[in-house]
């Protein structure tokens, strides 16, 4: 037996299911979706789906989603919609404060202190982050904060004002207009700039495992100082799958962050298919736009399982598109490196930088390389 | 609402003798578009009849088209209105040598319509009923997504010292992009979403024969195969659309084949593939597609 619901109600608790899919479902999207069906009536379920697709989704993507919550809840077998069990949130564990930042201590005691914590805390911006134990690993995620990222910028086409540069005729016009047409003093314009886009592939395949967390630290660090710069960075993993964890990356805590990431991303210390990965990513998003004229920085040590002409070939048509191409090799900065494996081979001729990327002092440099691309 | 668009069946069949062959979903969503009075935000891969669709729209409701172009660095003085400053200023010059002193007057004759360069939203409201196409409006930039946006809220223009424009109905806008750029959510939600994929084979071919009839149905249905099957591919840089398919029917029939084959096929590949690492794989695999 069904209970008698008014439509109004099940076209509601619809756009409910499909906010808790994932779509960015809002008020005044469903009060649209509403209207919608209102115009189109009710009992066309065609209809009622287009009007749907039209009003409550904004990408492909949630499109897909979109098709699977209205079979589901629409299912003309059953009339009932079905309740979806809210998941229980993690809690993230917070990380300790490091102790030894300086506290300004009073007495020679003290001061010793701090000056030989001052130095630890040295030291271990330049340790290579696998050889670290658990202890060590969470001062360093503390000291992630001091890394700042000022993003890159480039010329636009939009002018502004400025006391030099190129004659800005419109102004000048307009300025003799109040003189009767008579020329008045020249009004001056610049191209203005804007933030350049970061893009940040991070490889975590099972080579790569050491150095996971710190590289998501790294990039949860670069995506918050470049968005208080006003510079995009986009970030994904690649491996096996390509995953965009950009939107993961976003909240403020670090290891929420993280934790948030996690989930995300299905092939942890899986294989490497650099090749193929960065073909889907240079199809999907790379070539629309996201890596245009970015500077995108390749985090792997080029372990490649696959196909080395592949990620050859993949490598020039990201040199083609992008700004700047930067590969960060955590074994680089060793002593007696040499790039000999297939993959690093195959994909140096098109970089512009090859970095290490082991501690926090390379990933320090690795930001000033960006901020000046 | 632009007067005759009673269904969403009324829509494709008045879209239908304009020759553009919408499906039941394009249809009713121009059909809620008209009726909602909201913007239709239109995304898919380039080459799938985006701005098509609205000059089609406009031709089919014997409306004007109003199209703005967009760009990087487009603001709204290019988009909304323009004073013509030079010709103020030698109307000032011609009063000044006839003689007409009269500050108050002279000012007053200034701010006139003949000065006024109404650019295409202006233009759009003047002219309602219209269709305005907004054309690639991810190469635009945030700041142009934010005008945009108050302008279709409010379909009220103030132009200072004119007066403000109000259109009577406001006009059937049609946004199209290209998904270089990810659009603000606002504006996304203002507007009607509808993403336009690649025909299928029937719906091909019959567009094909709608919009070049001189095309023999026997090359279209091969050519439409041939490109059905290269759509399929995961290898090529840019999937041929149908502005291609359209543009390869027309070149094959001018060069008088009524069938295809391998040599008129490689001459004309030029308008199917825009990329060389394409053209060099599809030539490597015509000959095997063309056997079967």
């Amino acid at each position: 037996m069904t209970p008698d619901r008014g439509a109004d109600e099940v076209l509601l608790g619809f756009t409910r299911a499909l906010r808790a899919a994932g779509v960015a479902v809002t008020q005044d999207r469903a009060h649209g979706f509403l209207a919608a069906v209102a115009a189109v009536g009710a009992d066309d379920r065609q209809a009622t789906y287009w009007a749907g697709r039209a009003t409550l989704c904004g990408s492909p993507d949630d499109l897909a989603r979109y098709d699977q919550v209205f079979a589901a809840w629409f299912d003309p077998h059953d009339g009932l919609p079905r309740a979806r069990p809210r998941e229980a949130s993690r809690p993230a564990t917070a990380h300790l404060l490091p102790d030894a930042e300086g506290a300004g201590g009073a007495g020679a005691d003290d001061e010793d202190v701090v000056r030989a914590a001052a130095s630890a805390a040295e030291v271990l911006q330049h340790r290579d982050v696998a050889s670290l134990d658990a202890a060590e690993r969470r001062r360093l995620a503390g000291m992630f904060a001091r890394l700042a990222l000022r993003p890159p910028v480039r010329r636009t086409s939009r002018h502004q004002r400025w006391h030099r540069g190129e004659v800005d005729a419109p102004r000048t016009l307009r300025r003799s207009l109040r003189h009767l047409g008579e020329p008045a003093d020249i009004a001056w314009r610049r191209r203005g700039t804007r933030p350049r886009r970061v893009v940040l592939l991070l490889d975590v395949s099972g080579s790569m495992s050491a150095y996971a967390d710190a590289l998501l630290r790294l990039a949860h660090r670069l995506t918050q100082s470049a968005r208080a710069g006003g510079g995009t960075v986009d970030t994904f993993t690649i491996g096996t799958r390509l995953t965009h964890v950009t939107r993961a990356l976003r909240s403020r805590d670090a290891d929420r962050a993280i934790v948030a990431a996690g989930e995300v991303v299905p092939d942890w210390s899986g294989g490497t298919r650099l090749g193929e990965t960065l073909r889907v990513f240079l199809d999907r998003w790379g070539q629309r736009g996201m890596a245009r004229g970015a500077v995108v920085v390749v985090f792997s040590d080029g372990w490649e399982r696959g196909d080395a002409e592949l990620l050859g070939e993949q490598m020039a048509r990201l040199q083609r598109i992008a700004h700047r191409v930067v590969w960060v090799n955590p074994h680089r900065g060793k002593a007696g490196y040499e790039p000999l494996q297939g993959g690093v081979v195959a994909a140096l001729p098109h970089c512009d930088d090859f970095l290490a990327g082991h501690s926090l002092a390379t990933f320090a440099d690795l930001t000033e390389v960006i901020s000046r691309a | 609402m632009v007067q005759g668009m009673d269904s969403a069946a009324d829509v494709a069949a008045r879209l239908g003798t304009t020759g553009y062959l919408a499906d039941e979903e394009l249809a009713t969503v121009v059909f809620l578009a008209s009726r909602m009075q909201r913007p239709l935000l239109l995304e898919g891969e380039p080459g799938t009849g985006k701005t098509a669709l609205a000059e089609a729209l406009a031709q089919s409701i014997d409306v004007p088209l109003v199209r703005l172009q967009c760009y990087e660095g487009i603001d709204a003085s290019q988009a909304l209105y323009d004073w013509d400053f030079p010709r103020q200023i030698l109307h000032l010059r011609a009063l000044e040598a006839a003689g007409q002193v009269d500050s108050d007057e002279a000012e007053k004759s200034l701010y006139d319509e003949r000065f006024l360069l109404a650019r295409p939203v202006l233009a759009a409201l003047r002219q309602a009923p219209a269709v305005l196409l907004v054309d690639e409006v991810d190469r635009a930039d945030d700041e142009f997504e934010a005008f945009l946006l108050e302008v279709l809220s409010t379909w009220q223009v103030t132009i200072p010292e004119f007066g403000t424009v109000t259109a009577p109905e406001p006009p059937l806008v049609v946004l199209t992009s290209n998904r270089t750029r990810e659009l603000h959510d606002a504006l996304k939600r203002r507007c009607l979403y509808h993403w336009i994929d690649h025909p299928g084979l029937e719906r091909e071919v019959e567009i094909v024969r709608s919009r070049a009839p001189e095309v023999s149905e026997a090359l279209a249905r091969q050519v439409v195969g041939l490109v059905q099957e290269l759509r399929t591919r995961d290898d090529l840089l840019k999937p041929p659309g149908v502005a291609e398919t359209l543009d390869w029917a027309r070149a094959l029939t001018y060069l008088g084949s009524a069938e295809l084959d391998l040599a008129s096929a490689a001459a004309t590949l030029g308008a199917l593939m825009k990329y060389r690492e394409d053209a060099d794989r599809v030539k490597a695999a015509l000959d095997r597609m063309l056997a079967r």
